[in-house]
C-alpha cells in the first residue's frame, strides 16, 4: 500500500526559507545612478558571491541591504520580514531597521574594530549593549570566538597593535558574537597584504562549510568559485548574468562577463 | 623610559647640581620669614585655586559636549547659537567676561526683592558663583570648538560598524563617538586644562581668595615682592606637571 509520501510524483522543491529578498532596487548618489534595478534571492544557508568591477554597485548592493547606503527605490525582505520604506527609500521605522540590523552582521573593508576597545570589548560590545546579553555570558562566547579564529592570545590587545589579517579575523568573530542570520562581507581581503588573505579567508570558508548564509563580496574569484552557491555579476549596476559557480566561471555567457573574468584572472 | 640609571650621566649631573645650587641660594639667602605666618592662607588659597580649575574644567567640558556636537551635525537653530556662543567667548577677553558677570550680574540682582529673599541669595551676594560661572563659560567656549573637530573628525567606519550591528543612537553616541572624539583630543585637552588652571588668578579680581591672591596679601603685608612671587610661579608648575601626567596616563590607557 502507497503511502501519501512516496506517492508525491512532485520533484523536491527548495524548501529551505527566504533568507534576503531584494526586489529592483535602485540606487542613485545624485545624477549617478550606481544600482538600476537589482533582484537577488538568498535562501538560509545560501553563499551568494558578487562579483563584478570597480564601480559596478556590488558594495552599495550589499550596503542597502542593512540600509548603511538609504536606496532610492525598491524592496528589500530580511526573514520575510519587509523594511518599511518611505518614498524616498529611506527606513521608515528606525526601531524596525535596528532590530533587522541586529541579525544582519557586516564585515568590512577597512575591518572597523573599534579602536578604543581591546579585541575582547570589541566582541562583547554589541552583545553587552545592543541584545543585553549578560557580560559574563558574552565573555565566555567571545572567548570562543577568539580563539576560534585563532586570537585567543590577543583578546586584550588593541587593534592598533594587530595585522590586518588580524584585525579582520577579529573583526569577524565581532560579527559571529551576534549569532547573524546573514552575514555580510564587503570585499573582506581587499585591503590585505598578500600573505595575510589567506587566513581570512580559512576563516570565512569554516563559515561557509557550517552553512551559514553569507552574502560576500569579493575580488577573490577562485574563492568566490570554491565557496559560494550562487554568483552574481554585476556590471554597471545591473546583473548581467547569475548562477551557479560552475556555470558563471566555467561557461560564461556574456561578453562582459568573459572579459572581466580574464581581466582578473 | 626614564630610568635612575639614565640621570647618572656627566651633563644631566651638572645640570643637576646647578639647579640644586639655585635652590640653595633661593632658599639662603631669600627671605622666607613671612612663610609660617601665610602658610595656612596660602593653604586655603592653593584649596580655592585647585578646586576652581577642578570644577570649571568639569563643567565646562559638560557644557563643550552638547555645544561641539551642535556644530558638527546639529540643525541650523542650535549650530548656530553654539558658533555664536563660541565666536563670543573666544572673541573677548576672560578677564572682561569676569567683570561682565561680576558687576553687572552681581549688580542686578540685588535690585530684586525675589532674588534678594531667594534661598540662593547667600550664594549670590558672594564672589565664586560668579567666577565659577565666567571661568565654566569660557572652558565651554573654547573646547565647543575643540569639540567640533573632535566629533567630526571620528572616523566614519567606526560609526558605521555600530550602525550595522543595530546599535540605538544614543547608544552609539556613548560607546563609540563620544570616546573616539575626545581620545583623539586628549592632548589638546591636557592643553587647554593648564591654560585654565592659568587662568584662575583672574578670579582675584572679584575678591575670590584663591594662591594668587594670597601673594599678593603678602606683598601688600609685608613689601617682601620677590620671593612669593617666585612660590607662586613653582606652585603652577608644580600643579600644571601633575595635569600633565594625568593627561598622559589617560592618553596611555588607550592607543589611537
Amino acid at each position: 500500500m502507497p503511502t501519501a509520501a512516496s506517492a508525491d510524483p512532485l520533484p523536491v522543491s527548495d524548501t529551505r526559507a527566504e533568507a534576503i529578498q531584494v526586489e529592483d532596487l535602485h540606487k542613485s548618489f545624485g545624477t549617478l545612478e550606481v544600482l538600476k534595478g537589482v533582484s537577488l534571492n538568498a535562501k538560509k544557508g545560501d553563499v551568494v558571491a558578487i562579483i563584478g568591477g570597480s564601480g559596478s554597485g556590488k558594495s552599495t548592493m550589499l550596503r542597502c541591504i542593512n540600509f548603511l547606503e538609504t536606496p532610492s527605490s525598491g524592496k528589500i525582505v530580511i526573514d520575510g520580514e519587509e523594511v518599511e520604506m518611505n518614498a524616498d527609500g529611506s527606513p521608515a521605522n528606525r526601531r524596525q531597521i535596528e532590530r533587522i540590523r541586529t541579525r544582519l552582521a557586516m564585515v568590512f573593508q577597512q575591518f572597523n574594530l573599534w579602536t578604543h576597545r581591546t579585541l575582547l570589548e570589541n566582541v562583547i560590545e554589541v552583545p553587552v549593549h545592543v541584545l543585553k546579553v549578560p557580560r559574563a555570558k558574552a565573555i565566555a562566547r567571545a572567548k570562543e570566538l577568539l580563539e576560534r579564529v585563532g586570537l585567543s592570545d590577543k583578546a586584550d590587545a588593541f587593534p592598533a597593535f594587530m595585522s590586518g589579517g588580524q584585525q579582520q579575523r577579529a573583526a569577524i568573530a565581532r560579527a559571529l558574537a551576534v549569532d547573524p542570520n546573514v552575514m555580510l562581507f564587503d570585499e573582506p581581503t581587499s585591503a590585505l597584504d598578500p600573505e595575510l588573505v589567506g587566513e581570512v579567508l580559512t576563516v570565512i570558508r569554516d563559515l561557509a562549510a557550517e552553512g551559514r548564509t553569507m552574502l560576500l563580496v569579493t575580488h577573490e574569484m577562485k574563492f568566490a568559485r570554491e565557496v559560494a552557491n550562487h554568483v552574481v555579476y554585476l556590471f554597471e549596476g545591473r546583473i548581467e548574468e547569475q548562477g551557479p559557480p560552475a556555470e558563471v566561471f566555467g561557461n560564461p555567457q556574456s561578453a562582459r562577463l568573459k572579459q572581466f573574468l580574464s581581466s582578473v584572472a | 623610559m626614564i630610568t635612575f640609571k639614565s640621570f647618572l650621566q656627566p651633563h644631566r649631573i651638572v645640570m643637576m647640581a646647578l639647579f640644586g645650587a639655585v635652590v640653595l641660594w633661593c632658599a639662603l639667602s631669600l627671605r622666607w620669614d613671612w612663610l609660617p605666618k601665610y602658610a595656612p592662607l596660602a593653604l586655603e588659597g592653593l584649596w580655592t585655586t585647585i578646586w576652581i580649575m577642578v570644577v570649571t574644567t568639569v563643567l565646562g567640558f559638560v557644557l563643550a559636549v552638547p555645544i561641539g556636537l551642535a556644530q558638527a551635525i546639529g540643525p541650523w537653530y542650535l549650530a548656530m547659537p553654539a558658533r555664536v556662543f563660541c565666536t563670543i567667548i573666544r572673541g573677548t577677553p576672560l578677564l572682561l567676561q569676569i567683570w561682565l558677570l561680576y558687576y553687572g550680574l552681581g549688580s542686578l540682582f540685588p535690585q530684586f526683592p525675589w532674588i534678594r529673599g531667594s534661598e540662593l541669595w547667600p550664594y549670590l551676594r558672594q564672589a565664586w558663583p560668579y567666577a565659577v560661572l565666567a571661568l565654566t563659560l569660557s572652558y565651554a567656549g573654547y573646547e565647543g570648538e575643540v569639540m567640533r573637530g573632535a566629533f567630526s573628525g571620528v572616523v566614519k567606519g567606526q560609526l558605521e560598524a555600530a550602525k550595522s550591528f543595530g546599535m540605538r543612537r544614543f547608544t552609539m553616541f556613548r560607546r563609540i563617538w563620544l570616546p573616539q572624539a575626545i581620545r583623539n583630543v586628549l592632548p589638546t585637552l591636557g592643553g587647554e586644562t593648564i591654560l585654565q588652571l592659568k587662568a584662575t588668578p583672574l578670579v582675584a579680581t572679584i575678591t575670590v581668595i584663591d594662591i594668587y591672591a594670597v601673594s599678593s596679601r603678602v606683598r601688600s603685608d609685608t613689601f617682601i615682592v620677590y620671593e612669593p612671587l617666585l612660590l607662586l610661579a613653582v606652585v603652577y608648575m608644580v600643579i600644571a606637571g601633575l595635569i600633565t601626567l594625568a593627561f598622559r596616563r589617560f592618553e596611555n590607557m588607550v592607543p589611537r
